[in-house]
């Protein structure tokens, strides 16, 4: 994965507005939160290969970086992006990486699914 | 001597930190050792500094992790259940049960190591481990292969005593932290400061290479 470049990312969004797409969004602390921090309220959620349809969509933030999508009947939205690439697989895939590396969030969008 | 043993954990590297040098006591004496490993740590946070990983590709770096720890644990027989990090809890417990079954049938172990349901911290550990018992309980009790359990929760000795089985695995140290090692896309933020807190004689790293410890679970009380 590399940087996000704001500019980039915008022109792709723009490009896939319209599609049936496939989506995995995730959050995570990691499962072990709880455990090293006992007072720690550990929460994550993950979707995968829900599909979805958006209208427009932006990315803004000066990074990490916020990413909303509008869909035809909500929004599905994203905080805290510091990574992209679209990988050979022509999937879309959005990472944040906290300062140690870790994956903290991911949202990725196919028009293929994601393996499951 | 065990005539079979069977592994059973939800996670690559489940297998690495409390219980590698168990396994290659076994594979180094000839006893052979299936390992049934139900996901590829799909859901991992760790994605390498800098990064070599992202969410798609991280299972396909994992299986080939995993497949190196098993050659350097001498392990020859590796089953993959194809499952997803994170999800077992939420699987058809029966099937999973099931497949348990099929593998203790074919495998015929004499003993089973897995995690200490309800005292593993992570929920794949505990449904992987419920599942296991599970299947064991099925069997006749005089046909029932021993299961040795690993617990880790905060104040688990409290409630399940000491445990019965501690393994002094210090000959294998050396193997076990290449098997940790092999893991590196998961392990290797922390494995250089914990190889070298080994070198230095760090108590607790020393302790957690050199001394394995499990539960006999009771499978006929529980």
């Amino acid at each position: 994965m590399k940087p996000i470049d704001p500019r980039k990312v915008q022109e792709t969004i723009n490009q896939n507005a319209g599609k049936e797409l496939y989506v995995h969004l995730e959050t995570t602390n990691g499962a072990y939160a709880s455990h090293k921090n006992q007072g720690f309220f550990s929460v994550g959620t993950f979707l995968r290969n829900a599909r979805i349809k958006y209208v427009q969509g932006k990315i803004t933030g000066d990074g990490p970086y916020r990413l909303g999508l509008e869909l035809e009947g909500g929004w599905a939205y994203a905080e805290g992006l510091t990574d992209w690439e679209i990988d050979d697989q022509n999937q879309i895939l959005f990472a944040g990486h906290d300062p140690d590396g870790k994956l903290a969030i991911a949202f990725q969008l196919s028009e293929k699914p994601f393996r499951k | 001597m065990e005539d079979h043993v069977l592994v059973i954990f939800p996670h690559p590297d489940d297998e690495a930190f409390g219980v590698a040098g168990t396994i290659l006591s076994h594979t180094q004496s000839g006893t052979p050792v299936t390992y049934v490993c139900l996901t590829l740590g799909e859901m991992g946070r760790n994605m390498g500094r800098p990064l070599i990983a992202n969410r798609e590709t991280l299972p396909d770096i994992r299986l080939k992790e995993l497949e190196e720890a098993c050659r350097l644990l001498g392990i020859e027989d590796l089953r993959r259940f194809g499952m997803r990090d994170k999800t077992i809890e939420f699987t058809d417990d029966a099937l999973l049960i099931n497949r348990m079954s099929d593998v203790i049938d074919d495998v015929k172990p004499s003993l089973i190591i897995t995690f200490y349901p309800g005292y593993a911290v992570h929920p794949d550990h505990n449904a992987t481990a419920a599942a296991v018992i599970q299947a064991v309980k099925k069997i006749k009790p005089e046909d029932r292969p021993t299961v040795h359990a690993l617990a880790f929760s905060e104040g688990c000795e409290d409630i399940l005593g000491e445990p019965d089985i501690v393994h002094d695995v210090s000959r294998f140290s050396q193997q076990k932290m290449k098997v940790i090692e092999a893991h590196q896309s998961q392990t290797a933020g922390v494995f250089q400061t914990m190889k070298q807190r080994f070198l230095d004689h760090d108590e607790t790293v020393l302790e957690r290479m050199n001394t394995e410890r499990f539960w006999t679970f009771p499978v006929d009380q529980s």
